[in-house]
């Protein structure tokens, strides 16, 4: 198992890198590096209440990583995964405001969540499409149409969905509980949208590592030209990858909308797009460490809250930890790649 | 649970505490409250206010003890949810929360609904009034109407141009009547004190989208304010959290113009640019604070929607004043005693802004000639008055 050995190595030696440069940033502020660690830890797994909260961020920015997996497979960078959750938390609300009277909420939120899928694998269609008919790459196009649904999104909510007399930023009027995604008594997190995110987990892994299609995904990812001399169509191919990124990330963004805050508010997507192409990232595009780097960053987020509260410090904090965590294991990816060019 | 074992650890021990302590010490419980601010604690605005009545009631209250969060919104905080950080407050033992926007409505009704044994207040909501409050969340809002009024009257006696400026936030009922508010104040001086023609007065309200500057998400407050020194007004009434009116008509002044601004809602807000301040209508939520606070130690709580009144014996009284309003550098000595003669009308009731006939900017009816106002005809104000110009919805 040297393999395994490497990637553990890998692992250790990024997370030594990181901790040596936040100590040292907490160091020049002033503050206590183990304090800081040690509020981050106890605030993301101090207790079940607490990381029930880290779990409903896991369950976006994995389901956003998975998505962004198949895209990269298929050689895009889908960057639009940002918008693609905004249209998802568009679909899935408007299927529930439509719905409101309807009396059987289980379907509505079936349909509500289905609606987000498809409103948001057709907004990344568009992305492919740019990109297989235009010739615009798939990154600025990706990152026109995140703003482009930034512009929707806060169009609906101060304008069509705004509240009876007021447009407020804490967005649309909330749905009524019977409408909110299920959950069992006493639980902060939906152990329906954990089993439904462990599902796409398993599938993916069968599809991507298991299966026909995705190793003509991957080829098609890996050489585009060469793939059309065995008879497959590296554009069918392409917009089939980012189709299925955008559902994922769609899915994602209806639970934020069903099973979070309950409405649709402008900040539906809090960033776990862009956050989720950092995880797949530092997972250096493989499937298996996806869902624990993404609970890494997820109890990151969740434990930061603790750093102003505790000890005044800001909580971006965070958001440096996650950014030093990629750009070091950028780094040692490069290093060994270095390496073993010179000992081939 | 831990903290309930907690509670009872520290019950236990306040009842032996009583056992043995002379009769005349009886010591009340130890409150902890937490509190949600939306914006950073140090804003010089509607956070910074509610931040020194919570350290007012720390001082004040013996025993009592804040955790705050600030930047409690989901563009400064990306992925934090009202009921996520109430969670984290009530393990750290806070048995109050404090809620301090508009926009944590629905955060603060759900949190409630989870922790029926915690008592929560809204700042500025009324979910009391219309019924969707659990009996463990009370309302509370300071009458900054009369605040407003101040602030209005002070630029209506100081234009030149006649032309006054309101920087709103977003559109609400909140936020229409201190509009209107200080547009009756404004016209009221213009009218009566300097006794000028009606129809020679503007006043222009301006939304930007929310309480404070989010780039890319509302209209720059900075911008939206030099658009309003631009086109002939010369007195700008901040609405919002943040001081951008003050700092432009500062700059403004520099440059030889002959403009004012009115901050908003902190008592220090002239503080960054005196000359150009004609004063600040300020929240003072420490009395109020300490009351609920102080009766949550003797275990007295009663749900309440509660909108204070200033102290009319004298406004700026710290212990006892829910709203205040302090005269700037730049208001002449003249308009500060006309200043003082108009708190006195106020205060005595010889003189009611919100008296008909009044109408909505639509044409329609308000109060008819003669009318008084009831609260809840200005709580829920439909739209901006005629007279003034700006969106009512």
């Amino acid at each position: 198992m040297p393999n395994l050995r490497q990637h553990l190595t890998d692992t250790l030696l990024i997370l030594a890198i990181v901790l040596a440069f936040t100590a040292l940033l907490l160091a020049i502020v002033g503050a206590s590096p183990i304090e800081a660690f040690g509020h981050l830890f106890k605030g993301s797994f101090g207790s079940w209440s607490k990381f029930s909260r880290v779990l409903n961020v896991w369950i976006p920015l994995t389901l956003c990583s998975l998505g962004l997996l198949y895209a990269f497979r298929s050689g895009l960078w889908n960057i639009g995964v940002e918008g693609q959750m905004v249209l998802g938390a568009i679909g899935a609300a408007g299927v529930l405001r439509w719905g409101v009277d309807s009396g059987n909420p289980l379907l509505m939120l079936t349909l509500a969540l289905l609606a987000g899928m498809l409103l948001a694998a057709l907004w990344a269609l568009l992305a492919g499409w740019l990109k297989t008919r235009g010739g615009v790459h798939e990154i600025f196009a990706g990152l026109g149409l995140n703003f482009v649904s930034m512009g929707i999104i806060l169009w609906l909510i101060f304008g069509p969905w705004k509240r009876p007399g007021i447009a407020s930023m804490s967005g649309t009027e909330p749905f009524p509980a019977a409408l909110w995604f299920p959950t069992l008594e006493g639980w902060r997190v939906s152990p329906f949208a954990l089993a439904l995110t462990v599902l796409a987990i398993i599938i993916t892994a069968r599809v991507l590592n298991h299966s026909r299609f995705g190793l003509n995904l991957k080829a098609v990812g890996h050489n585009p030209r060469a793939v059309s001399l065995y008879g497959l169509s590296p554009q069918f191919y392409l917009l089939i990858g980012i189709i299925i990124s955008g559902a994922l990330a769609g899915l994602a963004g209806g639970l934020q909308v069903s099973g979070i805050y309950h409405r649709l508010i402008p900040a539906i997507s809090s960033g776990y797009g862009y956050l989720g192409l950092l995880v797949v990232m530092l997972a250096n595009f493989r499937l298996l460490p996806i869902p624990f780097i993404a609970l890494f960053f997820a109890a990151l987020n969740v434990g930061s809250i603790q750093l102003p509260m505790m000890m005044q410090l800001d909580s971006s904090l965070s958001g440096v930890i996650q950014g030093a965590c990629v750009l070091s294991a950028l780094l040692v990816f490069g290093l060994r790649k270095l390496k073993r060019g010179r000992n081939p | 649970m831990r903290s309930r074992v907690r509670a009872l650890l520290v019950s236990a021990a306040a009842a032996l505490l009583c056992l043995f302590a002379p009769a005349a010490v009886i010591s009340a419980e130890e409150v902890t409250f937490g509190m949600l601010l939306v914006g950073p604690h140090n804003d010089h605005g509607w956070s910074q206010a509610h931040y020194e009545g919570g350290r007012y009631v720390e001082e004040k209250v013996a025993g009592s003890k804040m955790i705050y969060i600030d930047k409690v919104n989901p563009a400064d905080r990306p992925g934090l949810t009202i009921p996520m950080v109430v969670d984290d407050l009530v393990d750290k033992g806070a048995t109050l929360i404090i809620g301090n926007s508009d926009d944590m409505k629905d955060g603060i009704r759900e949190a409630a609904a989870q922790h029926p044994e915690i008592k929560f207040i809204h700042i500025s909501g009324d979910d009391v009034l219309t019924g969707k409050a659990p009996a463990n969340l009370s309302n509370l809002m300071g009458r900054m109407e009369y605040g407003k009024m101040m602030a209005g009257f002070v630029a209506g006696l100081t234009t030149n141009s006649g032309k006054v400026a309101y920087l709103g936030p977003l559109i609400n009922e909140e936020t229409r009547r201190l509009a209107v508010s200080s547009y009756l104040g404004a016209r009221h001086a213009w009218t009566q004190v300097r006794g000028k023609p009606a129809d020679q007065f503007r006043f222009k309200v301006s939304w930007i989208g929310f309480w404070f500057n989010i780039p890319g998400v509302t209209a720059d407050p900075t911008q939206v304010a030099r658009n309003f020194l631009d086109t002939g007004h010369d007195v700008v009434l901040s609405g919002i959290d943040t001081t951008e009116a003050l700092i432009v008509a500062d700059q403004r002044r520099k440059e030889g113009a002959d403009v004012y601004a009115l901050p908003y809602d902190f008592i220090g807000s002239c503080n960054s640019a005196p000359e150009a301040c004609l004063g600040v209508p300020y929240f003072n939520w420490g009395p109020d604070y300490a009351r609920i606070v102080r009766g949550l130690a003797n275990g007295e709580w009663k749900q309440s929607w509660t909108w204070t009144n200033p102290n009319w014996a004298d406004i700026n009284d710290i212990d006892h004043s829910a709203i205040g309003f302090v005269p700037g550098a730049a208001l002449s000595e003249e308009n500060k005693a006309h200043l003082q003669a108009f708190i006195d009308d106020l205060g005595s009731g010889k003189l009611n802004l919100f008296s008909g006939p009044l109408n909505y900017q639509d044409g329609t009816p308000y109060l008819q000639a003669g009318e008084k106002a009831s609260d809840k005809q200005i709580w829920y104000l439909k739209q901006l008055l005629e007279g003034m110009e700006g969106a009512s919805k």
